[in-house]
């Protein structure tokens, strides 16, 4: 009834994030401050969360999700640790 | 019908993940300072990162990895604008300064200090700087 087979579009949808999370290599690269480059892998993070979703929906197998949740998780936790620790004594929370 | 309905909103929220996602990561590579890249990255990439988890979601169905899915959208929308807050609390702890605007391309990095803290010397050599720098640092440019 419908042509458009719903795991290839979330494919595609997880390629279009693989780019967008290759350009924040970029800023993660040439960011002039600590915090630039903190930023730029904190963004890319949370789209390789939204990858690893947007793969278990399309290659059907829903244990990536596990893999995404402890990477959402590490990756919480490796800015407010680096974001601390880039700071002398700083309360940054 | 439902069917149809159904796969019209799975595409209407990850074509509006991708869009959002998209304006963050031009935000990130193109906005002027630590400050507004930090905005950018709290607000629109939580909004894209929702409604692409809320589209896995909705293709998943009533299952156990749909509970997994929606407790990732909320761990997401909590902790990435905190994150984002933590480090740009930790710039301003750091002395760095807010991108005034007033004058200057935005694509230099306005009163930016770099990783070691000293003044970017390579980069003193651009036309729309020398609003952070006097004129007399032109004369050791090494170009």
């Amino acid at each position: 009834m419908i042509p458009l087979d719903i795991n290839e579009l979330f494919l595609v949808g997880a390629a279009i994030f693989v780019v967008l999370a290759i350009a924040m290599f970029y800023r993660a690269v040439a960011g002039p401050t600590t915090q630039d480059r903190l930023l730029a892998v904190n963004v890319l993070g949370t789209n390789t969360v939204v990858i690893l979703a947007l793969l278990a929906a399309g290659l059907d197998q829903p244990w990536f999700l596990d893999v995404a949740l402890i990477y959402a998780l590490l990756n919480f936790l490796m800015a407010i640790a680096i974001s601390k620790f880039t700071v002398e004594r700083g309360g940054v929370l | 019908m439902i069917d149809t309905l159904y796969v019209g909103a799975i595409v209407v929220l990850l074509a509006l993940g991708v869009f959002f996602t998209f304006v963050s990561a031009m935000g990130v590579l193109r906005l002027p300072d630590v400050y507004a890249r930090a905005h950018t990255a709290s607000q629109t990439d939580t909004l894209g990162a929702g409604l692409a988890l809320a589209a896995v979601a909705l293709a998943l169905g009533w299952q156990q990895a749909s509970v997994y899915t929606v407790l990732l959208l909320f761990f997401v929308f909590i902790t990435n604008p905190t994150a984002a807050h933590a480090i740009a609390r930790s710039a301003a702890e750091m002395g760095i300064e807010p991108w005034s605007g007033a004058d200057g391309d935005p694509s230099s990095d306005g009163g930016a200090v770099p990783d070691g803290g000293e003044p970017i010397d390579e980069r003193s050599s651009e036309p729309g700087h020398e609003r952070e720098t006097t004129e007399g640092s032109h004369g050791g440019d090494p170009r």
